[in-house]
């Protein structure tokens, strides 16, 4: 078992011939994802890399190929739309990689997605893996390895930083998945957390917060409430100014809300072990498994 | 992005919500003119990014126009939290009879466009927050139908008892919900929402801010951005495709990833160090991109190292090797640099490094304590 991702994954790639959208389906299907078909408008009838079946539109795809669950890499633009053309199509799982998708529109589309059902990873993510399974997204599976621990990040690098510390450790991972750095995003930390709680074969769940906004000081009670599991913690941004965009659209300190310090005492106040920096995830996790 | 004041004034009164008479100036001569105009008390009020401009003494009345020409060769050029005023609003002095809050943000937990309404009014809304939340009413707006007619009611006697001015004021909300959406913002402020003697609803002073990812499809707001109003380093990141925040630090970072970059600042912090800036390269690994983030780091004088923290995934860390090698040919840097990297095509970047003399750390700890102790020995 595993969160979200795995062996039951049939992929659909919203813009395959695209330049991001091309390299990635090859690393995608070298990791061993089922990659079923692209979506690119008007290249319908082609094949990619020689497997791959191209339609027009995705509900062709969920027909003739069976796909579940739908990774997007269009423009910023045409990115909302595709999300709605993904779940119009009865796609359960939507994971949207694009960076810079207009806020506005994420505001029209969460509605129409949790009335279909579906569930929406991003905008602005990394996406998700589960080690041995299937990738969806761009996290690089090399430095990925089989195992019982669940980690869930807003951010990209940093979650390969970590990922690669436990993997280093011979500590391997359940599913990671990257939520996103926007300000409105489909999946949060507690739709994470309660996965994770409910998935046998976690252990243990890393999370990897940052500044901006209320989501970790919620995910805290979330925990004290909810998991049973071990959880450890990290809050990026202790030595960011207030009132800037730190890179992330959703990282950003508005007034005394949404500091480091706040959240890291969030996390203390619930239980979760909280990371001083980066490299502290081993220790902690050891300390909590014993 | 932030707008100006005056900025935000002209999408408020295009959309036709009332506001006071004025206009924007950036000399004493034009300030007098516009005094004389007006024909009668006028408030001039200074342009900069930076709340509390009333306490900094950057908001005046004058009564004439020769009073009002030399308030503003005061205001004009005076430093208000470190920025310089360029432009002034100037704007006739209403009469007030009672002031209110209105504002609209995209809210993250509801995931809607939120309207706040208080009659508490002309002060800072966190504090209202903080202090009286029960004077502030919020009510989250369904995007798919807009801002519906007895929602905007109900936010109007939250304001007003007079039935006219409820109205007058829904009007002004339901205006405002439509230069929000059309204008891409993330949050539309009027404090004070007016009412005069006369029973008139006026905004005396407007705020907007403009989503960063809407300004490729409005290319007349990525106009009106004030580079005058931000630090020229800065600028010049944005212009080379770099997220790039001065502060106020000797070691300078370079970083793939905006959350490594701040858990890299932190880690700098951890190990004693201050850090320098906040700068992300980016997911595509350009080596010209980390040409550019060099020539902007150093030509902040109080760095003293610089540090490079990369994690190849899509970022490929031979073409950050490439970029540090083309960047040192093109000009001198004077202080040492420590570079972290591992992942994607890491070998070849070693290589690349070692063929310049420099070697590459892959751990991010040892990195960053070794750039701190460096600069440590520097001071």
């Amino acid at each position: 078992m595993s969160i979200f991702i795995g062996n039951h994954t049939r992929l659909v790639v919203q813009g395959i011939t695209g330049r991001d959208g091309s390299f990635h389906t090859k690393q995608m299907i070298e990791y061993g994802t089922k990659v079923v078909a692209g979506v690119t408008p008007g290249k319908g009838g082609r094949t990619f890399d020689g497997k791959v079946p191209v339609f027009d539109t995705v509900a062709q795809s969920v027909a003739a190929a069976g796909a579940n669950t739908a990774v997007i890499y269009v423009p910023p633009m045409g990115a909302a739309g595709a999300i709605f053309e993904a779940v119009d199509a009865g796609i359960k799982l939507v994971v949207c990689i694009t960076e810079g998708v207009p806020v506005i529109e994420m505001t029209r589309v969460m509605p129409f997605v949790r009335e279909h059902g579906a569930r929406l990873i991003g905008p602005n993510c990394p996406g998700a893996i589960t080690p041995g399974e299937a990738k969806v997204g761009i996290i690089p599976g090399s430095i990925c390895a089989p195992g019982r621990i669940g980690l869930v990040s807003r951010s990209g690098t940093l979650t390969y930083e970590v990922v690669n510390l436990l993997t280093r450790a011979k500590i391997g991972q359940s599913t990671c998945v990257g939520i996103g750095g926007d300000p409105i995003i489909g999946t949060n930390f507690i739709d994470c957390l309660q996965a994770f709680q409910d998935d046998p074969d976690t252990d243990a769940i890393v999370m990897m917060g940052e500044i901006g906004g209320t989501d970790e000081q919620r995910a805290a009670d979330f925990v004290r409430d909810h998991v049973t599991k071990p959880v450890v913690g990290f809050i990026a941004g202790q030595t960011a100014p207030p009132g800037r965009r730190m890179g992330h659209a959703g990282a950003i300190i508005s007034g005394s809300s949404g500091t480091a310090a706040e959240k890291m005492a969030a996390f203390e106040a619930a239980g979760i072990s909280v990371m001083k920096r980066p490299a502290d995830v081993v220790p902690l996790l050891k300390a909590r498994l014993k | 992005m932030n707008l100006h004041e005056y900025q935000a004034r002209a999408l408020l009164k295009a959309a036709g919500i009332p506001v006071p008479d004025g206009d924007v100036a950036s000399t004493p001569g034009e300030v007098e003119s516009l005094a004389r105009r007006i024909d009668g008390t006028v408030v001039i009020k200074a342009q900069v990014h930076a709340g509390g401009r009333g306490k900094a003494g950057g908001v005046k009345l004058a009564e004439t126009p020769a009073e009002a020409a030399e308030i503003a060769s005061h205001i004009l050029g005076m430093q208000i939290k470190g920025l310089t005023v360029q432009k002034v609003l100037v704007v006739p002095a209403e009469e007030i009879a009672s002031e209110s809050y209105m504002g609209l943000i995209l809210d993250r937990d509801s995931q809607r466009p939120v309207f706040m309404v208080s009659p508490a009014g002309g002060i800072d809304i966190e504090e209202v927050a903080a202090t009286s939340p029960e004077k502030i009413l919020r009510l989250p707006v369904d995007p798919r139908f807009g801002l519906l007619p007895h929602q905007a009611m109900t936010l109007g006697f939250f304001l007003y008892t007079d039935v006219k001015q409820a109205r007058a004021a829904a009007d002004i909300m339901h205006r405002l919900y439509k230069v929000f959406t059309e204008n891409g913002a993330s949050l539309a402020e009027i404090n004070p929402l007016i009412t005069t003697p006369d029973g008139r609803v006026l905004a005396l002073d407007a705020k907007m801010s403009i989503d960063d990812n809407e300004l490729d499809r409005h290319p007349h707001l990525a106009d009106l951005r004030d580079e005058s109003a931000e630090d020229p380093s800065e600028v010049a990141a944005r212009r080379a495709g770099l997220t790039f925040i001065k502060l106020d630090g000797n070691v300078g970072c370079v970083v793939n990833g905006a959350g490594l970059a701040m858990a890299t600042m932190d880690l700098v912090k951890y190990y004693g160090g201050e850090p320098a800036n906040f700068l992300d390269i980016g997911g595509s690994s350009n080596p010209d991109k980390v040409v550019n983030a060099l020539k902007i780091i150093t030509t902040d004088p109080s760095v003293r190292a610089i540090l490079f923290n990369i994690f190849g995934g899509i970022t490929r860390t031979d073409d950050v090797a490439n970029g540090i090698k083309a960047a040192l040919e093109q000009f001198p840097v004077k202080v040492p640099i420590v570079v972290r990297l591992t992942g994607t095509n890491e070998k070849e970047a070693v290589k690349i490094l070692q063929g310049i003399g420099m070697t590459a750390l892959s751990d991010m700890d040892e990195a960053v304590s070794k750039v701190v102790a460096l600069v440590g020995e520097a001071a």
